[in-house]
């Protein structure tokens, strides 16, 4: 009977063991991760040190930044709020796309407009060039497949007949 | 007709590109213009209304934590604010830009700064005064124009009394 008290006091124990050992691991878990951190950084852009993303940028303003980045992270924000956060303090700026709303939009519409553009041109262009080709080539072939024209101009005619009356004179 | 359209969508777009790069080239705004109308939330709580404060000289100060350039002129500001005190004529206001609330309520502490300050939610107040940088200050007279404009900071205490004393007047 002792035996098996002892036996099970020896599982709790190694039990009570792994708890405490395991416990702080949980805990440095929660720490977000400088991955982390940074997937989020590399989306926002300090207005301080421009076309630098946050995660590259090395000035004291942004090593802040980071700073509430992890902050958040550890207590619980997702990416979006995070994100929210950053605008309402910082302004639409920190964000490497701007938000989808208002003038904003001519950022986006404007070079699917001008490809748009550049590509309607091009389909005209070509199609008139071929157009061009395709008349040039009809009246060449025309051209080529009808009679020698009958001479209509006077002074033509008059050599003509002045020709054919010389060749039978000769004979 | 497409022509029309193709032309009419040209112009456009060159207009957008224009008015983009015309408001990139502007540079801060001008000793002479009205000042641009911001309202600022104090760290504190308390709101501050530009055009509630005509009648007064209005000292803005564009400062962060992270700029070691705004150190050296912290505690003169603070010292002119508290010559100017008595008077009532002068209000001081610090725009914190770009910064993280802790970092900037200790830089407060640290150089014993008591005036209004806060936070440039947005940077719209560093937009509308189109800065390029910190610190600058803008000194705006009694009618609400821009009397002043310090790029970089103060030199001394006096400095800052020499632009303030004769908008006084």
């Amino acid at each position: 009977m002792k035996g098996k008290y002892r036996y099970l006091l020896g599982i709790l124990s190694l039990i009570l063991l792994l708890v405490v050992l395991t416990v702080p691991a949980l805990a440095q878990g929660s720490d977000p991760t400088d991955d982390e951190v940074n997937a989020i950084a590399r989306q926002l852009y300090c207005p301080v040190c421009e076309n630098i993303p946050l995660d590259t940028c090395g000035t004291a303003a942004c090593e802040q930044w980071r700073g509430i980045i992890r902050e958040k992270l550890a207590e619980g924000w997702t990416e979006d709020q995070i994100k929210t956060y950053f605008v309402e303090q910082y302004g639409d700026r920190v964000l490497a796309e701007p938000p989808r709303r208002g003038f904003n939009w001519l950022a986006y519409v404007v070079p699917m407009l001008a490809l748009a553009a550049g590509v309607a041109l091009l389909v005209i262009g070509f199609r008139k060039w071929r157009e061009q080709a395709r008349v040039q080539e009809t009246t060449r072939r025309s051209g080529e497949d009808r009679p020698a024209a009958e001479p209509t101009d006077e002074y033509l005619k008059k050599v003509e007949e002045e020709l054919k009356a010389r060749s039978e004179g000769q004979k | 007709m497409k022509k029309i359209l193709l032309w009419g969508g040209l112009l456009l777009l060159l207009a957008v590109l224009a008015f983009g790069l015309f408001r990139s080239q502007q540079g801060q705004v001008n000793v002479g213009e009205l000042a641009p109308e911001f309202t600022l939330e104090s760290f504190s709580g308390e709101t501050y209304r530009l055009p509630d404060l005509r009648g007064k000289v209005v000292v803005v100060n564009f400062w962060a934590s992270w700029c070691e350039s705004c150190k050296p002129e912290a505690r003169d500001l603070e010292a002119a604010y508290q010559y100017y005190l008595p008077t009532g004529e002068v209000l001081f206001l610090g725009v914190d830009y770009v910064d993280t609330e802790p970092e900037a309520l200790a830089y407060l502490e640290e150089f014993q700064v008591t005036y209004p300050n806060g936070p440039d939610l947005r940077t719209e107040i560093s937009q509308a005064f189109r800065i390029r940088g910190v610190p600058e200050t803008f000194v705006i007279d009694k009618s609400g124009r821009i009397a002043h404009l310090q790029i970089g900071p103060f030199s001394s205490f006096e400095e800052i009394l020499g632009i303030i004393d004769p908008l006084l007047d």
